[in-house]
């Protein structure tokens, strides 16, 4: 079936092999043999030949097929190696696929940091040409171009002063808005967003929106699903080098993302962190006051945690803490030292722990659990404190009533103070905790 | 719409010969923003600033006096001991730097090279730019020595119409230098050793070439080897223009051109297949 005329970046079975144990370890006699081979007419395919063995290839993309039409704004997320800049690199034409086409159509503008080039010694006037030019830009319209950026950058006062002499914030906010007035068919981002102040960070995202809004197609990178969810009008789930889903609303993608995965992703961990530890988690699980297991959340939804753990030895009424974290550092949380519940006494072997946050008014975004535990006296640690899980809010803020232009990322840079939470030890002993019930008006 | 039409397709393998020439062309601004880089962060914060330039093939062409011409008396053929070795340091250097700073194209640029598309041949022409700029300091200060020697009465110094050549030697040696340093570069991903040894072998590459010792002065025998180095003929047909000392062998200057091409057809060649998929390696 052919497709209209207006899709600007077609990939047909891209993929990418990286040789691990290549990189870097051949020496001059492995390659003379190879080239002895060719020579000889022995055909040296990556299957029969024992050096590169299998077991070292990784396949950082494999068989990726995707249309971009123009206009369009497709958010790619994964976790962490899950091939989104490798898929990146190989559309900037950074690195060759190992197989496959992209074919695009329109000039190309790749982003995958700020201020690349940028000369410690020269001026941000000098900069501003360097890397509007290595980004692809013509000399005169940077020149046009020129009190705009430093404009936008907000640095207008130290221009001809070095940029090693700028503070951090400020080179990234002339290397962004030097970036941000490149006026490609097709920009590709890669989590430029994460530096910068928030401020910066909303002017960023308003005029990527501008971009997109003028007809540009967009390809964006972050692990920001705030940014993401506003940017973003479609969405590519890689897992692991493969599409593991796409869809043309970008929240059902992100509803994906937050779906809970097999353990050996590594956010939850259970097992054994260091020998000196009494206590050790088994099993963690997260469920919504429905009790489906899930790592998407609303506002307002209870989350509720289980636990379960393995004593070496009875423990007396230990200490427990629980918090909530996000990119930034703590939320909030439920701590024993905190709130004086007395915890339940843990037997030798298997205990289970539920804990509820009730009705969280947190605001979208990506969250995460810590544990801590101690003894009663709070002196000595029973186990490495540790991350034993991760959540999203998916709620869109303008289903609430929210309509500004920056809900979103606005909602994602602030943070509730307290969460009502109850504590149950699975024998009667149950505590909550509500102060906002409490306070008397 | 039935029949699309793409600007770019990226593919797995392209031929040996995909140069995209057009895309340098767009990119064309860059070069010179790159040169003029070059030239004002080098010496940011000096107290000399560019005539440093001037410095070392001063500094050299003194040595070279003292231990080969007073020391050694090793002859110059009645020219000037500073004038017969600026001569030859002056255009050497050029040629020398060229090939350095090109076979470090990759190792120096990687970051850059990691995270944003241009041609990667802009890096290495912008090089043989900005050292073109220096070779105009440097050869200006040649003049001013020469013309010096001129009007002091000095009968070995001849100066004739070769010196119309000069800006021929200059792109063989652009074009050599360019060469070697691209095939040396596009080997420094694997080996990087090599990084060390073109250093090295650059400069003995001048001591087999007339820079310091005239060819009369070697054996009969062995002059082949002096010969072969197509950076030969180019030291001589400048020496011999802006001094008159030496032979002028347009045969030589011939070969010199043909190798000078040869080498860099093929560096342009195994860099352009090294490029795409280098930061895989490096």
């Amino acid at each position: 079936m052919k497709v209209n005329g207006n899709v600007v970046i077609r990939a047909e079975n891209i993929s990418k092999l990286y040789r691990l144990g290549m990189i870097g370890s051949s020496t001059v006699v492995d390659d003379l043999s190879h080239i002895w081979n060719r020579i000889r007419g022995k055909s040296e395919t990556l299957e029969t030949n024992s050096k590169f063995n299998n077991k070292e290839d990784l396949w950082a993309l494999k068989d990726i097929n995707f249309e971009v039409k123009q206009g369009e704004v497709l958010g790619i997320i994964g976790r962490n190696g899950a091939g989104k800049s490798t898929l990146l690199k190989i559309i900037s034409q950074i690195t060759q696929p190992t197989s496959g086409e992209i074919r695009i159509n329109g000039k190309v503008a790749s982003l995958l940091e700020v201020g690349t080039g940028f000369h410690p010694e020269l001026s941000g006037r000098d900069n501003i040409f360097l890397n509007g030019s290595i980004l692809g830009m013509r000399k005169n319209e940077i020149k046009n171009k020129f009190d705009e950026i430093v404009d936008f950058s907000g640095v207008e006062k130290f221009i001809d002063t070095p940029v090693k002499r700028y503070s951090s914030g400020m080179y990234v906010r002339l290397a962004f808005a030097v970036a941000a007035h490149l006026e490609p068919e097709i920009l590709i981002v890669d989590e430029v967003l994460a530096v910068g102040d928030a401020e910066f960070q909303n002017k960023c995202i308003g005029k990527m929106k501008d971009v997109s809004g003028q007809g540009r197609t967009v390809l964006f990178v972050s692990h920001n699903m705030g940014a993401v969810k506003s940017l973003c009008s479609k969405g590519l789930l890689l897992e692991n080098g493969k599409i593991k889903y796409s869809n043309d609303d970008v929240n059902e993608v992100i509803k994906r993302y937050f779906k809970k995965k097999n353990d050996q992703e590594g956010q939850f961990t259970s097992g054994r962190y260091s020998n000196w530890e009494k206590v050790v988690i088994k099993e963690v699980t997260i469920r919504n006051q429905h009790d489906q297991i899930t790592e998407s959340f609303h506002i307002g939804d209870d989350l509720i945690i289980d636990l379960k753990f393995i004593a070496e030895e009875e423990v007396t009424s230990p200490h427990i803490g629980i918090a909530i974290t996000w990119q930034s550092g703590a939320v909030s949380g439920a701590d024993t030292m905190y709130d004086g519940t007395r915890t339940s006494t843990f037997k030798k072997g298997e205990n289970i722990l539920r804990l509820t946050f009730q009705k969280l008014p947190l605001l979208p975004n990506e969250y995460f659990l810590g544990i801590a535990m101690r003894t009663a006296d709070g002196k000595t640690p029973l186990m490495e404190s540790k991350t034993i899980g991760r959540f999203g809010i998916i709620t869109r803020m303008k289903e609430l009533g929210m309509d500004g232009t920056l809900a979103e990322e606005i909602a994602e840079q602030a943070v509730s103070p307290f969460i009502p939470y109850k504590w149950d030890f699975g024998d009667g002993n149950v505590q909550e905790f509500n102060i906002l019930s409490k306070v008397k008006r | 719409m039935d029949k699309e039409h793409w600007t770019h397709i990226i593919k797995a393998r392209s031929g040996w010969f995909d140069m995209q020439l057009s895309r340098l062309w767009d990119f064309r601004d860059l070069i010179f923003i790159f040169v003029k880089r070059d030239f004002s962060a080098i010496y940011k914060q000096t107290i000399l600033g560019p005539t440093w330039h001037l410095v070392q093939p001063l500094m050299s062409s003194f040595i070279f006096s003292f231990t080969f011409a007073y020391i050694a008396k090793i002859s110059t053929g009645g020219i000037p001991p500073i004038l017969f070795y600026m001569s030859g340091i002056v255009p050497w250097s050029y040629f020398s730097d060229c090939t350095n700073r090109t076979a470090g194209t990759f190792i120096s640029n990687a970051g850059m090279f990691g995270k944003v598309y241009f041609p990667r041949l802009i890096a290495p022409i912008s090089v043989v730019i900005s050292n073109l700029i220096k070779f105009c300091i440097q050869f200006v200060l040649f003049l001013v020595i020469l013309i010096f020697y001129l009007f002091n009465d000095n009968e070995g110094v001849h100066p004739n119409l070769c010196v119309l050549f000069t800006p021929v030697l200059l792109s063989v040696m652009a074009i050599l230098g360019m060469g070697i340093g691209l095939i040396v570069t596009s080997m420094t991903i694997r080996y990087r050793d090599l990084m060390n040894l073109v250093g090295f072998g650059v400069q003995l590459l001048m001591y087999l070439s007339p820079v310091i010792f005239p060819i009369s002065m070697w054996p009969e025998k062995i002059r082949w080897i002096i010969y072969a180095n197509p950076m030969t003929a180019i030291i001589e047909t400048f020496r011999f223009g802006f001094l008159g000392t030496g032979t002028f062998d347009g045969f030589q200057l011939l070969y010199s051109v043909c190798v000078s091409f040869l080498i860099f057809f093929i560096g342009i060649l195994v860099f352009n297949r090294v490029e795409k998929n280098f930061i895989d390696t490096i």
